[in-house]
């Protein structure tokens, strides 16, 4: 079974200015809405407050994984890991991956989140594959508004 | 970021675990398969026309009832073994609202780097 999530877009914007908002930590905390304690250190946890209207209670921890300058971010944490009651740290954490690559229109971004299953991912079946149709009109919006802002 | 719709509980989530994992094999995900045709089977059709004994069959169908995917009546002196898709389709609609967080996280990305 293959329980991940996979996200294709191409941004109209220069490879070196997607790698900065990815990875510094302000500016990740902009669009990701949390206010992080620190900048984002490879092996290390990342802590800091959840921004968005009515989820202020909710602590953000992830533990960054991989810092390959303007190719590869990654971090694991935990997908659902909201309620403040509930300890989540003894729960298997699933991977989070932010590819780049440079294309003639700008920068493609990868994003994929595995791991739900714990399982490895040659072992997964393509039936279950995720499929994101809303992601698609998402990428348009994206290519108009990027290309009239360069 | 959006939160409203996830799911707070960590033991249904564990349960979308267990879900994956047990389709996570090609025997298991071969017999499901074949039940998810509707028609409920014995351990002996099951067995038929694989290389698998009825032991290693029966081990499976355990993980799989376990899920929640498959389950099991008596029906004379044998069981049959039916589909449930409840659990998978459980696991698509969390799958989907994590995608669709995805998404909105993603087009705050797009702005930033657009402005």
């Amino acid at each position: 079974m293959n329980a991940g999530i996979e996200k294709r877009i191409e941004l109209k914007a220069p490879l070196s200015r997607v790698w900065r908002a990815l990875t510094d930590h302000r500016e990740f905390g902009e669009w990701f809405r949390v206010k992080l304690e620190g900048p984002f250190v490879a092996g290390q946890l990342s802590q800091g407050q959840i921004t968005y209207p009515g989820y202020e209670h909710v602590r953000w921890q992830a533990v960054v994984q991989k810092i390959e300058p303007e190719r590869l971010f990654s971090f694991t944490w935990h997908p659902y890991g909201i309620d403040p009651q509930v300890d989540y740290s003894k729960e298997t954490p699933t991977l989070v991956e932010f590819r780049l690559q440079e294309i003639p229109s700008g920068t493609l971004l990868l994003l994929t989140e595995s791991g739900f299953d714990k399982v490895p991912a040659e072992r997964r079946a393509e039936a279950f594959r995720m499929n994101d149709s809303g992601w698609t009109q998402q990428l348009k919006n994206i290519e108009s508004h990027v290309a009239q802002r360069p | 970021m959006s939160r409203s719709g996830r799911d707070t509980s960590a033991a249904k989530r564990r349960h979308h675990a267990a879900v994956c994992a047990a389709l996570g094999d090609e025997t298991r995900l071969s017999l499901v398969t074949t039940l998810s045709g509707g028609e409920p089977r014995s351990i002996a059709q099951l067995t038929g026309g694989s290389k698998m004994t009825r032991q290693a069959i029966t081990k499976h169908l355990r993980v799989l009832q376990s899920a929640g995917i498959v389950h099991s009546a008596r029906a004379g002196r044998e069981s049959l073994f039916g589909f449930d898709p409840q659990p998978m389709h459980e696991l698509q609609e969390y799958l989907g609202r994590v995608s669709a967080q995805w998404d909105q996280v993603l087009s705050r990305l797009k702005t930033l780097v657009e402005s």
